[in-house]
């Protein structure tokens, strides 16, 4: 699948000083010389503070890890989380669509984003806020269908239930993420059928959604905030 | 059914406490330095004896395969490298342990590297899991604090740093080598072997690729005993396993179970049963996207272990069972797994590369039945061509589940042939 830069990009890229911090501790992960190692953290990190990936990081990132442009470009195109072009201001959309969603209703979640956001993927919606796209399996298929939106993955959904997560997304709230059907995490629905003594011992949240609610930086860019993984 | 206390992951949902001082009180990192003292040949030889063959779908057994890394260094470091790029479709499990049992993995990690004269382990998390890779390097930094890794690891002796990496959403990355290419800083495509990793891995350094849950299960394994561990399942297929069951059954869900468990019973104990009842199953992929599906009759009397599953031309693969009830389109279904493997196809070797996106369209035409006849066999042709012909296993994976899709429902390819074929006038007639 061929993935072209964006025809209009900005005309620089620096990490801002919290980032850049925080890029020095990765590159420190790797033995000495390899620190070619850091491409793939590195541009997540400039994807995260600018929202989408430019030539501009791309050329950065690479001559900050000794790697020649040429080498950060291939990355950047082999990888589909990155994103070649600027997403909705708001929340760009992943509809998970490979098989077990497909036959448990990710068509129709598909069919939400074509009429709510833009008939295309990658197409920004008519108020700038949203972006979507199918993407392939995103490892939550007990809990199908679902979506990434930022950071976080919605599961258990229903196109109605969908449709009230973008909706209050558009209205600046970011909805509680996880499974949207009562359950807590990947547990049968209608009850435990092994480690029956934890029911009830369960804190409100699973810690995934736990972590979601505390960081409150679901949909959020990384542009100064401290650094973590 | 299996006992919650022969279950490895008693976290498994996270309703407990997923930090140290609960993993600890669940039994993790108990008597750490003593199993570490116990040396490198006996960890190996216990890892050999409990049957454990790799979890990440191709069942290698684990114990060999750490056998493989040199007894020495001869100067170069030597690496455990986690497999945690989750992908393959269907596949949910790696997710569970990461975020709920996250000191399982982190313990397994130090051992394993221990048995392999590894200093160091890097974690490769598929980038997706965003939350998952903030938990577990929560459960890493914990650890460092408690002494736990580090040097004088758990006061082991042994010095052991363990890294969390992440990748950016490519499928192929889940090949190891693949992924050691991505480690490395470039794009994930697959080494020719030999070298095997365990010569010249990453960095060109001896290195062992495991799968999350393999390695997770090797503490709790040294710590109960190998012959407990080969207690559970049919000879050579032995241990507990932690399953995923999604799709069409009324309760999908993510559960550990005994390996050699019935189908059937997997299904309804846990999963309450298929959709509309058993006689509404349509067909089961039982092992995620890579291995042919099963129909209904196989269904009725499969268990769920390597042999019975490979012995009826499927697999186990990594134990994703994607259930599909007789309202599934299911050349649909697995057209969309051709969808997903011509996306994901590396481009490298040619018959992968083309050969993926012929088959995807060849699968498009034959759900509306737009096709003739014969290239019913045509397609199962080229699929043994891609097979078997490429440099690693994703030209074999995309050829499978049209294999097994032509293998158990010709019938209905042929059938939608002929419904299309058929003049209208003579359906207006009929």
């Amino acid at each position: 699948m061929q993935r072209r830069l964006h025809p209009e990009q900005p005309d620089g890229f620096e990490f801002s000083p919290s980032n850049l911090a925080w890029a020095k501790s990765q590159i420190a992960k790797y033995p000495a010389g390899r620190q070619a190692s850091a491409i793939i953290p590195l541009l997540w990190r400039a994807q995260e503070q600018e929202g989408w990936l430019t030539r501009a990081a791309i050329e950065r990132v690479s001559s900050m890890l000794g790697m020649s442009p040429m080498r950060g470009l291939e990355v950047a195109t082999f990888y589909f989380m990155f994103r070649l072009s600027p997403p909705g201001s708001v929340a760009h959309v992943q509809v998970c669509g490979t098989t077990t969603c497909m036959i448990c209703g990710a068509e129709d979640l598909v069919e939400v984003c074509r009429r709510r956001i833009a008939p295309a993927p990658h197409q920004v919606s008519e108020d700038g806020k949203f972006s979507w796209e199918e993407v392939e399996c995103l490892g939550a298929c007990a809990n199908a269908p679902m979506a990434q939106i930022g950071k976080d993955y919605y599961e258990d959904l229903t196109p109605e239930i969908f449709e009230g997560i973008l909706d209050r997304f558009a209205a600046g709230e970011v909805p509680r993420p996880g499974p949207q059907n009562g359950r807590y995490a990947s547990e049968p629905k209608s009850g435990l059928t092994s480690l029956e003594s934890l029911d009830g011992e369960a804190p409100a949240a699973s810690p995934s959604v736990a972590l979601a609610l505390e960081m409150g930086d679901t949909v959020a860019l990384v542009g100064n905030a401290e650094g973590r993984g | 059914m299996l006992a919650d206390q022969d279950r490895i992951f008693t976290n498994l949902y996270g309703m407990a406490d997923c930090g140290l001082a609960g993993a600890r009180a669940r039994g993790h990192w108990d008597g750490t330095a003593g199993i570490i003292a116990k040396g490198r040949e006996w960890i190996v030889a216990q890892i050999k004896e409990s049957g454990l063959r790799g979890r990440g779908g191709a069942g290698f057994p684990t114990g060999l395969k750490w056998s493989f890394m040199p007894r020495a260094s001869d100067g170069r470091p030597h690496y455990l490298v986690v497999n945690a790029d989750e992908s393959e479709p269907g596949t949910c499990k790696d997710r569970e342990i990461m975020r709920h049992e996250p000191h399982a993995l982190i313990e397994g990690c130090l051992v394993a590297s221990f048995a392999m004269g590894a200093n160091a382990c890097y974690i490769y998390i598929r980038g997706e899991y965003v939350r998952e890779r903030e938990l577990l390097q929560a459960a890493i930094d914990e650890a460092y604090e408690a002494g736990l890794i580090g040097s004088n690891a758990a006061n082991s002796g042994w010095d052991f740093d363990l890294y969390l990496h992440h990748g950016a959403g490519a499928y192929i990355c889940g090949e190891e080598t693949a992924l050691l290419e991505s480690l490395e800083g470039k794009k994930g495509m697959p080494r020719m072997k030999p070298p095997f990793p365990a010569g010249a891995g990453l960095y060109g350094c001896p290195t062992t690729v495991n799968n999350v849950e393999s390695i997770a299960v090797a503490p709790t394994i040294l710590r109960r005993g190998a012959s407990w561990f080969a207690g559970f399942g049919r000879p050579n297929n032995q241990g507990t396993k932690v399953f995923a069951i999604s799709g069409h059954v009324n309760n999908p869900c993510v559960v550990e179970e005994s390996m050699s468990i019935p189908m059937r019973e997997l299904i309804d104990r846990h999963c309450g049963g298929v959709r509309g009842g058993w006689d509404n199953l349509k067909a089961v992929i039982p092992g995620g996207a890579s291995v042919p599906c099963l129909p209904k009759a196989l269904c009725d009397e499969a268990v769920m272990d390597f042999d019975w599953l490979s012995q009826h031309k499927s697999g186990l693969g990594t134990a994703a069972v994607i259930v599909m009830d007789r309202s599934t389109d299911v050349v649909k279904a697995i057209w969309r797994l051709s969808k997903f493997y011509k996306h994901e196809s590396c481009g490298q070797c040619t018959p992968c590369r083309e050969g993926t996106g012929w088959m995807m369209r060849v699968m498009e035409r034959l759900v509306e039945g737009n096709a003739h006849p014969g290239e019913i066999d045509m397609l199962f042709d080229i699929s043994k061509q891609v097979e078997g012909h490429t440099i690693c296993a994703l030209g074999d994976a995309a050829a499978w589940p049209i294999q097994g899709l032509i293998r158990h429902f010709r019938e209905e390819l042929e059938d939608r042939i002929s419904a299309r074929r058929r003049p209208e006038s003579a359906l207006a007639a009929e």
